[in-house]
């Protein structure tokens, strides 16, 4: 029992160094787990929650999703996936002129599809571990409309909890972006300064 | 959506043929598209957004001035003719609550829902569980097959086409309405796809005509949905990695 003791003291000891010596490693800052992502994702669903029952018109409530998600969301992360292998040869004036456009591109082009939720409400149902980040599974209840499943992947390695994907359905955000936006580009013959110029009209 | 006997019947004969030649060659299905006839396909999305600018859209929009109520009771009514065809799939798929639960709601919906108009049986906790014969097919390991994009109908894949002629062709209430109550089954299923044409304006608008490549996204929707629906991704499935992105470890998305 003794010997038992010691030895947990010394490794609550060790442990607690080790964790104090991790601590001052320039790693992600915040402390991730399920119950912090939940936590993270029921904020962003309040925040979504209150913009489509607020009765305010579209154009000011697209600009409360394009807040919701620079506030929520990992956006460079997000633009830069969205970008694709042209993001390697952009130059960091253009990356982030890119991700400014795409941020309110993305407010408007999901504030619009959210739009359709107005009367309804999303809450969370469960978090849990997924590969290296943190799966939230909430659902969505609309009016005359049998229950939706709508997914957020939320991970640190930003330095912050900062979700990076949605999963509507089983349709992958990231993916369809990526899709979406090489298809753009390839339009404007690779011009990433086009793209960011049109973005903005979008 | 027209039916007609002479049609069905060819129509089983080309399916056994497919099932056939289906079973022998059948890729497993990847996150990345498996579209070897997208040259084809993309004519015939080019003609099926030809056929929805011209024709769905407007006449959607005409159906849309109709009240909503009496919008829901035709949806009801037309969904709850799929209902027996949908518990004859439930039995294939060996699935006998889901079969138990469809069977309750047809009968619960046709006798106390005026032939199904109303819904009381979602009220009562017997909500519709659809289903159709590409979800049998996929329950018998049926791969997925290619991509296809069918005229008139849009996204489906090789098996899910397979699955639509037998739906079609197997279905129960096809089977036994004759006459004046075929033409209201048929009338009813096209007011409904009208119905939710209008209803769903805003997301299929911009899919269809804000996309850059409309053809493209959706072929990744129907494909991701469909995977989806068949719990081959999602949650506790197996396969729950699928189209997984990380874009930490993957910044230009190279994987």
């Amino acid at each position: 029992m003794v010997m038992n003791d010691t030895i947990t003291r010394r490794g609550l000891v060790v442990a607690a160094g080790a964790t104090a010596l991790l601590g001052l490693l320039p790693r992600p800052a915040a402390a991730l787990d399920t119950a912090s992502a939940r936590a993270l994702i029921d904020m962003a669903i309040g925040d979504v929650n209150k913009v489509i029952n607020s009765g305010k018109p579209e154009p000011a409530m697209y600009k409360d999703f394009e807040g919701i998600f620079a506030r929520y969301a990992d956006v460079p992360a997000i633009a830069r996936s969205a970008l694709g292998p042209a993001a390697r040869g952009a130059s960091a004036g253009q990356m982030s002129a890119f991700t400014k456009a795409y941020q309110g591109y993305i407010g408007r082009k999901y504030g619009r599809r959210f739009r359709e939720f107005i009367g309804g409400r999303i809450e969370v149902v469960n978090a849990k571990p997924l590969k290296s980040y943190y799966e939230v599974i909430s659902v969505a209840h609309l009016q005359g409309e049998a229950p939706f499943d709508l997914r957020w992947h939320v991970s640190n390695k930003s330095g912050k909890d900062l979700f990076f994907n949605i999963i509507i359905e089983g349709v992958n955000m990231l993916a369809t972006e990526r899709e979406e936006v090489a298809a753009l580009l390839k339009q404007r013959g690779g011009d990433i300064d086009r793209l960011v110029a049109d973005l903005k009209t979008m | 959506m027209i039916q007609n006997k002479g049609i069905r019947k060819a129509g089983i004969g080309a399916v056994m043929a497919t099932i056939l030649l289906a079973g022998c060659a059948a890729p497993p299905p990847g996150p990345i598209e498996n579209d070897p006839n997208e040259a084809l396909n993309r004519k015939v999305h080019a003609f099926n957004k030809g056929l929805d600018r011209a024709l769905l859209r407007p006449a959607s929009d005409v159906y849309g001035v109709v009240p909503n109520p009496v919008q829901r009771g035709i949806g009801n009514f037309a969904a709850n003719l799929d209902l027996p065809g949908d518990v004859l799939n439930n039995l294939l798929q060996n699935n006998g609550p889901d079969a138990a639960n469809n069977a309750g709601r047809f009968v619960i919906n046709t006798v106390f829902g005026l032939a199904g108009i109303l819904d009381p049986a979602s009220v009562m906790g017997l909500p519709h569980r659809k289903t159709d014969f590409g979800e049998t097919l996929h329950h018998y390991g049926m791969a997925e097959g290619a991509y296809v994009e069918l005229p008139g109908f849009g996204p489906s894949t090789e098996r899910d086409t397979v699955g639509l002629i037998l739906d079609f062709a197997l279905n129960p209430v096809g089977k036994l309405a004759e006459g004046d109550d075929a033409k209201i089954a048929s009338g009813a299923k096209v007011l409904s796809k009208l119905g939710d044409r209008h209803r769903y304006s805003g997301t299929v608008d911009s899919i269809l005509y804000d996309s850059a490549d409309s053809y493209a996204q959706a072929r990744m929707l129907y494909l991701q949905n469909r995977r989806f629906e068949l719990g081959q991704t999602g949650g506790d499935a197996a396969g729950a990695e699928d189209g997984f992105i990380d874009p930490y470890e993957d910044p230009y998305g190279n994987e």
